[in-house]
């Protein structure tokens, strides 16, 4: 589903961080194009 | 081993409605909106309801954390029958009396107060135990109302308490924006919240304030001017106000992190031998008011932002009593560790304890990110301290001690529900530390980790966060 496709990756500081998202879709072959980490709190 | 021990924590509240609207996410959202400061204004809560409030209560030390738990949701519908404004850990701070704190820890004349307000403040200052008469000729008599008009029509900030104008902040440098009256607002707002909680602190445990030999601040204001932004040592400006004559200090910063860092600090250098009392304080942040009122207003419950936090501990040498900071568990997020919540938590929990042979469960309390969750979920951010049991209770089924359907009673009994104000830095493990201290004097409890996590990708330098824990543990067992 992910192949090929241009991701932009926002993550959460107490979920799940954009590096890791990032790390993921990479291994299903897509390519992370943004990365970004929020803090709600 | 003899390690430094925690001789006295304190914690105050300020609660401070008519400064929700000096908060970064009201600063930025009043302008876009013409209504909303009206709509602000209708969801603050008055301060007999914000010292009843139960989280307030639990943060003050008034009742245990766990409490929270029995007592029915909205918490801000349950008010505590019989509050008190002063609890064993400190105070709820009522804003006139705040601004009249702020006007006392003012060395620039950048709060200038109505002389008819600052006559109503004054003798609430001469009846509260930590005032003294040179914080009384401080406070000074006030000014004309014609006098603040003049300075707000030439750009000071207005101050308000309720519908009235009572004061004005001043600028404190024509072109330089990191002195502009917003900013020294926020930088004394943490400062004067910061020597209420050393006050406090000082005057209730440990050795007194002559004999602190450093201060400590972990507060997140970047205090500074256009050549140093951020250069701080707000912690030496707190201790001038707090009477500690004899140390000097300095700032640590670490995003929300830092109190951790900072304990941490504290504590080696009394186990080294430089210093023999050192101070931690945390002031409060005026830029987290108001932070999720977007959806405390689509809810139309309070806007419970409405309070400055702060804290102060008194870290010194091993007394045989006070429970000790085991330095020899200290956990950290290092450089090289993935991101992910696992691999923090591996790092700041399972790493130091399998040092020392422990377990995840040998630990008898966790304190986490205790953001009140009440706060959170109504702005769509969720429950944090839950969610971080829950990773701490997964990572122990991970390695065996526990099995999934163990979850919901680790977190029962290893946790407690948040209680702080998001307040950035001040939620942060360390709203737990009084309480556990005077849990492990009783006996009623033998050890906690504290874990505290900092958001560095913010700051735009790194993607990287960061985190760092301790433990604390009854002296003698």
């Amino acid at each position: 589903m992910l192949q090929g496709k241009k991701v932009i990756c926002i993550g959460e500081r107490d979920g799940v961080p954009a590096p890791a998202i990032a790390e993921c879709i990479r291994t299903a072959g897509a390519q992370p194009v943004l990365a970004l980490t929020q803090c709600f709190v | 081993m003899g390690y430094p021990v925690v001789k006295g924590v304190s914690y105050v509240l300020a609660h401070t409605p008519d400064l929700v609207r000096y908060g970064s996410k009201p600063v930025r959202e009043i302008p876009k909106e013409p209504d909303l400061l009206e709509k602000i204004k209708s969801h603050l809560r008055s301060y007999e309801d914000a010292v009843a409030y139960p989280a307030h209560q639990a943060f003050i030390g008034a009742i245990r954390p766990e409490s929270l738990w029995e007592i029915e949701q909205p918490w801000f519908q349950h008010p505590l029958e019989g509050a008190q404004r002063f609890g064993p850990f400190g105070e709820i701070m009522p804003q006139s009396e705040f601004y009249g704190l702020m006007k006392v820890v003012d060395e620039f004349d950048l709060v200038q107060l109505d002389e008819n307000f600052s006559a109503k403040v004054r003798p609430a200052l001469e009846n509260h135990p930590l005032f003294k008469d040179e914080d009384l000729e401080r406070l000074g008599t006030g000014v004309p109302l014609q006098q603040l008009q003049k300075e707000i029509a030439g750009g000071a900030l207005p101050i308000y308490e309720n519908a009235e104008l009572v004061g004005c902040f001043l600028n404190g440098h024509d072109e330089d924006e990191n002195l502009n009256a917003a900013i020294l607002m926020e930088n004394l707002a943490c400062k004067a919240s910061g020597v209420l909680a050393l006050r406090h602190l000082l005057t209730s445990f440990g050795p007194g304030p002559a004999a602190i030999d450093y201060v400590m601040n972990c507060g997140e204001e970047g205090v500074g001017d256009r050549y140093q932004r951020g250069a701080g040592n707000l912690a030496k400006a707190m201790a001038e106000k707090a009477g500690c004559v004899n140390c000097s200090g300095a700032d640590i910063k670490a995003f929300c992190c830092a109190p951790v860092h900072t304990m941490v600090l504290a504590a080696s250098l009394v186990q080294a031998g430089v210093f023999k009392e050192v101070a931690v304080v945390g002031g409060g942040a005026l830029a987290k008011l108001g932070m999720k009122m977007r959806g405390h207003l689509a809810k139309s419950i309070p806007i419970m932002e409405d309070v400055l936090g702060a804290f102060a501990v008194v870290v010194g040498q091993d007394d045989g009593l006070n429970p000790r900071i085991r330095l020899d568990v200290v956990g950290k997020h290092e450089v090289a560790a993935s991101s992910s919540q696992q691999a923090i938590m591996e790092s700041l929990v399972f790493k130091p304890l399998d040092r020392v042979g422990l377990k995840i469960t040998d630990i008898e309390k966790y304190a986490t990110e205790m953001h009140n969750p009440e706060i959170t979920e109504p702005a769509g951010s969720g429950n944090t301290p839950r969610g971080n049991y829950r990773m701490i209770g997964g990572l122990a089924v991970m390695h065996k001690l526990l099995t999934p359907g163990d979850l919901d009673h680790f977190v029962h009994t290893h946790g407690m529900p948040g209680f702080s104000p998001t307040q950035g830095h001040i939620p942060s493990a360390l709203p737990f530390l009084g309480h556990a201290r005077n849990r492990m004097l009783k006996g009623d409890l033998r050890n906690a980790m504290f874990l505290g996590k900092g958001s560095l990708f913010l700051a735009k330098m790194t993607k990287l966060s960061d985190g760092m824990s301790f433990i604390l543990e009854r002296n003698g067992g």
